[in-house]
């Protein structure tokens, strides 16, 4: 299975990367060469089985919904690229 | 013997009758990472003021008599995954350069209320994707044995860093084998527990259906003790176990008399090294000679674990790292314009080339038409192999299989070749699939004195079982006694 470079394009702006054109031409080829191998999951049949999504336990488990201290701001503003009060300030988001 | 040579349980012992102080210990440690990590570079950063202020407490505690666990006083590392409040924490990328925690991992909390000095965080391959440390974005961490190689990966550097003995002991965390390789390629007992037994809350994620945190050490004895300060239930982490742990010392020298071992006829491949291949064939007669029975078992899925492993992580890892998007912390491209292109630019410029491949593979197995065929086909894929396990399990108590194909690598050696790259957790990421835990422990050298892991995977929540098969074998050789000749 070959992916194409439109294709690529796509999943990149899915996944908010913005590729160079080298990128796209090693991932494209790269990508191709992993989906080749991961094809082989298509030979079983799988009907009738359940998929897995915690492996030990039945399912997740919840707790209490009970209040507890969570970060001050201060503290959780602290790593922000660039803030303004208690927000983090982000570029023009309507373009 | 330098004191730096003691086992994490020799040096708790001495800090108990008073022969020597954690200062002394931790002072030792940071004289031999200034020794020797120029050549192994296993440490990202160390923190000497941290972790003399913990080995200064622990005196006071030692000397009034009240040492906060069996462990107080002994210094130890940490993979560079776990949040530590008020220490830079990047997962060796550069998109979270100058990250600092503001709270801590539970398991640094459960290690720090033990009474143990953390020494600093170290190196592994970038968002632990990767099985050589070369996906770092600081550079690759050496293997000890033979500075030219590996040490494994992801969690090379707490590998290297215990097997160069700039610490006592270590965590990593384990996706794939990112535990257990490591380990096997630098001599170590490494663990990885299973999933649920120890909490995540706090370590930085990869793929959370997989991932799970464990000890690394130079003895088994270590390895256990390491393990049951941070075995327990966790009610911030959902995916925890609320199963209690049991003593994994009490029945350490119980050895395999009478118990029932697993070899899977798949796990014996074309294509292994064959001095591996000699000298874990060796370890299990040895194990018949002890007194355990060897039972062939059969695990018909194996095939299909690399594949389904190469869908179920990069998928959870596409939408885990979707939350570096230089809004609330790490790297920011400033002079982008408008928020799309900040996010773009700043996932091209923080996230190395490893990253950034599986991001695309996982996005592109989850979008719109592909999850069935491949998400979902690969998490039923899965089940079966999860069923693998249950079936062998009903008739051995423990499974035996080379860790690794393929003793340490040189650095350089397979960056170009993704999929041999890949091929290094054969052995270890069915493990991790079927939620089993593994334990890979030293058994022997190759010619060139390179080390050789056996792997050991257990049922579900049976650490102290494993632990006592690794005991078993480790009193009968001195594999676990030597040290690197770094």
């Amino acid at each position: 299975m070959k992916l194409t470079i439109e294709q690529v394009r796509h999943v990149a702006n899915l996944a908010r990367l913005s590729l160079t054109p080298e990128e796209e031409q090693r991932y494209a080829t790269q990508l191709s060469a992993v989906l080749d191998a991961v094809a082989q999951l298509q030979e079983l049949d799988v009907s009738g089985v359940e998929p897995t999504s915690h492996a030990t336990l039945a399912s997740s488990l919840l707790r209490e919904d009970v209040t507890r201290p969570s970060l001050p701001p201060e503290k959780g503003l602290a790593n922000a690229p660039v803030k303004m009060g208690t927000s983090f300030a982000v570029p023009k988001i309507i373009e | 013997m330098a004191l730096t040579d003691l086992s994490m349980l020799e040096l708790a012992a001495k800090l108990a009758a008073g022969a020597l102080s954690s200062v002394e210990a931790t002072r030792a440690c940071l004289a031999r990472a200034a020794q020797v990590d120029g050549k192994v570079k296993a440490f990202l950063r160390l923190d000497e003021k941290g972790a003399l202020a913990a080995a200064e407490a622990s005196d006071a505690r030692r000397k009034a008599g009240n040492p906060a666990s069996p462990l107080d006083g002994v210094p130890i590392g940490l993979k560079d995954i776990f949040l530590t409040e008020g220490v830079e924490t990047t997962c060796a990328s550069r998109i979270l350069q100058g990250f600092i925690p503001p709270y801590d991992a539970t398991v640094v909390s459960l290690l720090k209320q033990a009474g143990l000095p953390i020494m600093g965080k170290l190196n592994m391959d970038e968002f632990a994707m990767g099985s050589s440390t070369e996906s770092s974005a600081y550079g690759p961490t050496h293997n000890p044995w033979a500075l030219d190689r590996t040490p494994g990966g992801s969690s090379g550097g707490s590998a290297a860093a215990v097997a160069a003995r700039e610490v006592f002991g270590a965590l990593g965390t384990d996706t794939g084998g990112s535990i257990r390789q490591p380990a096997a390629l630098t001599n170590l007992v490494g663990l990885k527990p299973t999933y649920g037994r120890v909490s995540r809350y706090g370590v930085i994620a990869f793929a959370s259906s997989l991932d799970q945190v464990g000890p690394m050490a130079r003895t088994v004895a270590d390895t256990a003790a390491l393990l049951q300060l941070i075995a327990r239930h966790d009610p911030l982490d959902s995916t925890s176990a609320p199963v209690e742990a049991p003593d994994y010392r009490e029945d350490l020298e119980g050895g395999v008399r009478g118990l029932k071992l697993g070899v899977p006829r798949e796990y014996f491949i074309d294509g292994m090294d064959p001095e591996v291949e000699a000298t874990v064939r060796e370890a299990l007669r040895d194990y018949e000679r002890m007194g355990a029975t060897l039972v062939e078992v059969s695990l018909p899925h194996t095939k299909y674990a690399l594949a389904t492993y190469y869908l179920l992580a990069p998928a959870e890892a596409s939408s885990n790292l979707a939350r570096y998007d230089g809004v609330r912390y790490g790297l920011r491209a400033k002079d982008a314009k408008g928020l799309r292109e900040m996010y773009g630019q700043t996932r091209e410029r923080g996230f190395g080339a490893e990253v950034k491949r599986r991001i695309m593979l996982g996005t592109y197995a989850l979008s719109a038409g592909y999850y069935d065929a491949y998400y979902l086909r690969a998490q039923k894929v899965r089940t079966l192999i999860r069923q693998d396990f249950s079936r062998a399990f009903e008739q051995v108590d423990a499974i035996l299989s080379p860790t690794s194909p393929v003793p340490a690598f040189k650095l350089g050696e397979k960056a170009d070749d993704l999929l041999a790259m890949y091929l290094m957790d054969v052995f270890t990421l069915p493990c991790n699939l079927a939620g089993i835990p593994g334990l890979s422990l030293p058994c022997g050298f190759t010619k060139s004195n390179l080390p050789i892991g056996l792997q050991i995977l257990g049922k579900p929540f049976d650490e102290a079982r494993m632990l006592r098969i690794a005991r078993a074998f480790e009193r009968e050789h001195d594999f676990t006694r030597r040290l690197a000749p770094v």
